[in-house]
């Protein structure tokens, strides 16, 4: 039984969840904590901190993580399969349509009118980061950082990850004691 | 598609027939580094992986990336994770799918349940905030050239006049209105697929009044 609620619980928080793991944080806090009781307020807070101290995508994080704890391996492969696999076979799905199609004039459209979508998107992004970053620093460390990182990564074509190892001894070192 | 892109200064293209094991190996190598080095949700990600698809291995070319991004955005669901699942099946089909989404969840989702119980020190950690906190700005930079990027070919393919008046109708329903992202690229995606059809009547008017009023001057 725990195993259908697990599948369930995972699916209805992400399919809902529109924007990214982030956006779907708190549909899962409804499932996990409010719905299903699998945890509380306190550890869902402290599974959140970890969550976010650790690198990679949110969601499959906690999904992992309360999977594991409610039924061992089978439970996180659970929880993340309930997570992951609708949505990325429905892009899937999609995408192989497009190609399908690729020389028709209605996808060339699709494809050319998505830009400026994404361009736009990508310049609130940008902002937003920049933002956060004045917050959790200030303005001079985030100037700083962001210009040797461009100089690095686009005049020094370093490749961003060797730029990023770079960031977190900085931020380790420097940041650390401010 | 034979538009390729490189940016000056980018090494060619990898020689692209390599061996099964060694496709499978790119996508492993590419998508740990993907997950291992994002910071920050989905949206950190994006960047990254534009990096090792598009600049690195050159699985796939801008143009579709912005595609997989817009449609990725567009569905429910974790970005980072259904962008990592296409981009292994259009390799590798689903094996790759597979293979490509567990490379890039599996180390944090395995280094979550093992450290939880040092959660108190790590999320308090000056150290782990400092590193977080230096990683952001990159992020930025990397999300910044991106719009560039992207806001360069939208004015190539779509003209300059065309293409500034779509980046403040996007500006405008995303962030002062504050449309769901769904449904603006929906709302987009619905206007491209009838663009050329519609440019098309548009060049027809413009002829009929241009021979119209050439009529009239004789």
């Amino acid at each position: 039984m725990d195993w259908l609620e697990l599948i369930i619980g995972f699916f209805v928080a992400n399919i809902l969840g529109y924007g990214g793991g982030p956006a779907s944080i708190p549909l899962m806090y409804n499932q996990i904590v409010t719905h299903y009781g699998w945890t509380n307020d306190a550890e869902f807070s402290n599974i959140l901190a970890l969550g976010n101290a650790l690198p990679g995508p949110i969601a499959t994080k906690i999904a992992a993580f309360v999977g594991y704890d409610i039924a061992g391996w089978p439970g996180l492969v659970l929880a993340l399969a309930a997570t992951i696999v609708p949505s990325a076979a429905a892009l899937i799905f999609l995408l192989k349509l497009l190609q399908k199609h690729r020389q028709s004039p209605i996808v060339k459209g699709m494809t050319l009118l998505v830009q400026p979508v994404v361009a736009i998107m990508m310049v609130l992004l940008t902002w937003q980061m920049f933002d956060t970053s004045i917050h959790s620093t200030n303005l001079w460390q985030t100037l700083g950082i962001a210009a040797a990182a461009y100089w690095l990564m686009e005049r020094k074509k370093i490749h961003p990850a060797i730029v990023i190892c770079i960031a977190f001894v900085y931020g380790g070192t420097v940041l650390a004691h401010i | 598609m034979e538009t390729t892109t490189l940016e000056p200064g980018t090494p060619p293209p990898q020689t692209g027939r390599t061996s099964g094991i060694n496709d499978y190996g790119q996508i492993i190598w590419a998508m740990l580094k993907t997950g291992v080095l994002g910071y920050g949700g989905g949206p950190s990600v994006i960047p990254l992986i534009r990096y090792e698809a598009v600049t690195r291995y050159h699985w796939i070319e801008d143009d579709e990336f912005a595609e997989i991004l817009a449609l990725a955005n567009a569905l429910p669901g974790p970005i980072a994770t259904k962008m990592a699942a296409y981009l292994g099946y259009r390799r590798k089909g689903w094996l790759g799918a597979v293979i490509s989404v567990l490379a890039h969840i599996m180390p944090s989702a395995v280094a979550m349940i093992a450290l939880l119980s040092a959660v108190q020190y790590l999320s308090g950690s000056a150290v782990i905030q400092g590193m977080i906190a230096a990683v952001i700005p990159v992020i930025a930079v990397m999300l910044g050239v991106m719009a560039y990027e992207f806001a360069n070919r939208a004015v190539k393919g779509l003209g300059k006049w065309m293409g500034i008046a779509m980046f403040v109708i996007a500006f405008l329903l995303l962030q002062i209105i504050n449309i769901e992202d769904a449904i603006v690229i929906v709302a987009f995606l619905a206007y491209g697929a009838i663009h050329f059809k519609a440019a098309g009547w548009a060049a027809k008017w413009k002829n009929k009044r241009r021979v119209r009023s050439e009529g009239g001057n004789e």
